[in-house]
């Protein structure tokens, strides 16, 4: 089953990748405006397993270069800032390789080029029979590095894309790119390089549960009757209370939302900082954030992180490290508390504010408004309006099995907003009477889709079809460097025993597991692609969805 | 030597209305600047915060004299330009000076942005070619004047463009330099649309979306082009880039819809017509701008360079 995906370059200089999942055949495409360089399109088919022994020993020799070229000064021009990174969320590796600080922000790093079947650097186990068919590719695949690493070195400066091509590593992620291993969990060598992982940092390994639908049979699926929390030993010597609290909140679902899973992790990490004491000789900036890896690992057992979550902890990593060794203990502990609780205050609280600030001029008198679920953000910027004596009317549209509007629902009607409820079936029936769509985000991507909760996809393109405006609302800390242009890639996997429901005491569902042909799909994720989407309002000011690539340049400056 | 008093509202008005006057080429917010610049050099005040206020009601001044969105744009960018200097300066007359010397470089920046414009542009213009136009445009002009300069051959439309219809002074302009030209009525765009290669419009103000605010006609002439799949290009020069994000017509503000004189005078605005339409940016194919050629979600990694 061969997929394609092509990604347009929505802004000059712009390099985009596309991951697809190897399992599925999928077309690995990438398109590279490279300085002054536009129509660098490669294609290169992925059949069957990545790597053969000639890759990895290209590979070992590619790893041996880069060592060399490590000191090599690359200027951060704009080129290198534009390039996005493909950084699926990097699981945070304790293999003591030079590549560790890899897992702090990097500014920019090195785009996958198609010779990233390497990145693939899963199984190694080459199929003798795909070796002919791949070898066209891979001589492809050496040509077009081949023109790159002329290309770098006729270009000193700008750090073009490639495996072979020399760049500094302090300044690039890890060149070999590794798939997270979450989306990878049909790979057995993976499964087994996390167990491994797991029982080093001593956090149990959470089973997947029930049957997985095929096309989704690489992502995790838990049951929420089995939190990580029951396989720990009291008292955990490892984790901290309040992380397997919080483990335990995410995987009951006590927690939930984007933001609010955000500010519980950071208050969780503040109490870990508290409790914290530096071990002797030990540097408190080094030990910290090993202490924390542990912690995240934890925590994504009990619940996939987010994107929002992701860049916070990229933030306090680097907070901490950049914490000067001859700082007292005290000192560094007031100073990482007092920096958690600028981040909050500033890329949530009062991003919030800007955001309801620039979203109120978008709310007319007499509007009827559709918003889906119940995002912070958008019940915060309607609560505002409502008081600013906007007149308009909401309605919220929902859907199983979360039923998240309710919650919204109480919200609104607790302050007084007249509201209408409906399921997500009846969209298209109410859609005619909307005049506009305000919708949230779990995270922006850097090729501008927007990610959220599953069935905004639904809603933005059946509003597009009703020339409804869809508005979407996003703080910036959300952005993330990640590129995908389908749901099925990265997503998460909820319980599948939700979808069972009890009426009239009968619950039909019960047996699910005992047909063998039938499966439950419980999706949470789904992305929407920027065509669908007329406005993101963040704290920056109002933008297209296309130049959210604009934004993470501009922020990456400031950084 | 005695220093000029500083400019009122009259004074500003006047000044404003003379240059419109000895150069009817000059695009009006070219015009506001160069006032503003001269209301900046008799300026009084003791402050730059009170300068930068002078400045911003100088500017509302002149909308309401001309209430396009060029002429707002253009000095809502005059001022960021003039104060992206670092003022660290201690004394006020030398922060002046050198603002001044800042708004002049910006003047000779935008004076010559329609040439650069017509540079790029009238290569698109292949020889034979038929090309329709909204309205009259003095970029447009220019690229068109550029491209028979070079011995291109080809034919133009234009609109009628009610209700003043502008279209037939543009008309006379192409016949002056003997560019073989039809008017055609508003109404007849979708007709004569078969016939033609390529569209090209100017624009009032280019939003942060990537789309334009144009005369009255040119969103349906956007649409028409796309059902059609001709190419929709649009010239403008840089200083039109506006902070503004319509999201439908409903959503551009009253201010720019309407002239200046019928904002002052009549107070229900539901019976009047409005002068201007947004085109949304998914209609339009390229747009030329003395910052380069931009598609339109380059618009606003442009504007961003240009506000941030």
């Amino acid at each position: 089953m061969k997929r394609e995906s092509i990604v347009p370059a929505a802004c000059a200089a712009v390099t985009y990748t596309v991951l697809c999942h190897p399992h599925h055949h999928t077309v690995f495409i990438v398109l590279t405006d490279g300085p002054g360089n536009k129509d660098d399109i490669t294609r290169s088919k992925n059949e069957g397993k990545e790597l053969s022994k000639e890759e990895k020993q290209r590979l070992r020799k590619q790893k041996k270069q880069q060592k060399k070229q490590k000191e090599r000064k690359n200027e951060k021009s704009e080129t290198e800032k534009e390039k996005t990174p493909v950084s699926l969320l990097p699981p945070p590796r304790p293999v003591a390789t030079q590549k560790a600080p890899s897992a702090l922000p990097a500014p920019a790093s090195a785009p996958i080029p198609v010779p990233a079947s390497a990145p693939f650097h899963s199984s190694p186990a080459p199929s003798p029979a795909d070796k002919p068919a791949k070898s066209k590719a891979e001589l492809k695949a050496e040509r077009r590095a081949r023109q790159e690493t002329d290309r770098a070195a006729k270009q000193p400066g700008s750090s073009s894309s490639g495996i072979k091509t020399k760049v500094p590593l302090s300044e690039l992620n890890p060149v070999v790119k590794r798939l997270p291993e979450h989306v990878q969990v049909d790979d057995p060598a993976v499964v087994k390089r996390l167990a491994k992982k797991l029982e080093r940092q001593q956090i149990p390994l959470r089973s997947d549960y029930g049957y997985k639908v095929s096309l989704f049979s690489h992502l995790h699926q838990y049951s929420r009757k089995a939190p990580l929390t029951q396989q720990l030993s009291i008292p955990s010597t490892v984790i901290h209370p309040s992380i397997v609290r919080l483990g335990l909140q995410y995987s009951q679902g006590i927690v939930a939302g984007s933001n609010a899973r955000s500010v519980a992790l950071l208050h969780a990490f503040k109490q870990v900082i508290r409790d914290y004491t530096t071990p002797p000789n030990e540097e408190l900036s080094r030990d910290l954030v090993n202490k924390l890896k542990p912690y995240i690992s934890f925590l994504n057992q009990c619940r996939p992180l987010s994107a929002s979550m992701g860049n916070a902890i990229k933030y306090i990593k680097k907070e901490i490290s950049n914490i000067p060794s001859q700082c007292k203990e005290e000192e560094a502990k007031t100073k990482l508390l007092t920096c958690i609780d600028r981040y909050i205050e500033e890329k949530i609280v009062l991003a919030a504010k800007a955001i309801s600030k620039y979203a109120i001029e978008k709310i007319s008198d007499g509007d009827v408004i559709l918003v889906y679920g119940c995002s912070s953000l958008v019940n915060n910027i309607l609560c505002e309006a409502f008081e600013k004596s906007r007149k308009f009317r909401v309605i919220v549209v929902d859907s199983r099995p979360r039923l998240e509007g309710r919650e919204a629902l109480r919200r609104l009607v607790q302050r007084g907003i007249s509201c209408t409820y409906v399921l997500i079936s009846a969209l298209s029936y109410i859609l005619p009477e909307v005049s506009k769509v305000f919708l949230g985000a779990h995270a922006l991507l850097a090729n501008g889709y927007v990610m959220s909760r599953v069935g905004t996809s639904q809603i933005a393109l059946v509003a597009r079809t009703f020339n409804v405006p869809v508005l979407v609302c996003c703080e910036t800390y959300k952005f993330c460097e990640k590129v995908q242009t389908d749901s099925f890639v990265s997503n998460e996997l909820d319980d599948p025993d939700d979808l069972m429901v009890t009426r009239k005491g009968k619950t039909q569902l019960e047996n699910w597991q005992d047909v063998s042909s039938l499966g439950l799909l419980n999706l949470v994720y789904d992305v929407t692609p920027p065509d669908f989407v007329d406005l993101v309002i963040t704290d920056l000011g109002m933008i297209p969805c296309t130049s959210v690539p604009v934004v993470l340049r501009v922020k990456n400056l400031d950084q | 030597m005695q220093q000029p008093s500083k400019m009122n509202e009259e004074e500003l008005v006047e000044y404003f209305r003379t240059q419109m006057r000895t150069d009817p080429d000059m695009a009006s917010a070219v015009a506001a600047i160069r006032t503003l610049l001269e209301f900046l050099r008799r300026d009084k005040g003791e402050t730059i915060l009170g300068l930068r206020e002078s400045l911003k009601w100088a500017t509302d001044c002149l909308t309401e004299v001309d209430s396009s969105v060029a002429v707002s744009s253009g000095g809502e960018l005059f001022l960021r330009f003039i104060s992206l200097t670092s003022l660290e300066h201690q004394d006020l007359s030398r922060c002046k000076k050198v603002m001044e010397e800042r708004g002049e470089l910006f003047l000779e920046k935008i004076s010559l942005s329609r040439t650069k414009v017509a540079k790029l542009c009238h290569t698109f213009i292949k020889d034979g070619a038929k090309i329709l136009t909204h309205s009259s445009s003095r970029v447009v002009l220019r690229v068109l004047e550029k491209a028979a300069a070079e011995k291109k051959r080809f034919t133009v439309y234009v609109t009628e463009s009610q209700p003043d219809t502008a279209g037939k002074q543009m008309a006379d302009a192409l016949r002056r330099i003997n560019v073989p030209v039809t008017v055609v009525l508003d109404a007849a765009v979708g007709y004569v649309l078969e016939k033609v290669d390529l569209v090209i419009v100017g624009a009032e103000g280019v939003v942060e979306s990537g789309g334009i605010i144009n005369k009255i006609g040119t969103y349906q002439m956007a649409v028409c082009s796309k059902a059609h799949n001709k190419p929709f290009y649009v010239v403008a020069e840089s200083f039109k880039f506006v902070r503004l994000y319509p999201l439908n017509q409903q959503d551009v503000p009253d201010r720019f819809k309407y002239k200046a004189d019928t904002l002052r005078t009549v107070s229900d605005l539901s019976d009047e017509h409005p002068m201007i339409d947004y085109t949304p940016p998914s209609l339009i194919t390229l747009l030329f701008t003395d910052l380069g050629v931009l598609t339109p979600s380059a618009v606003s990694d442009e504007l961003i360079k240009l506000y941030l």
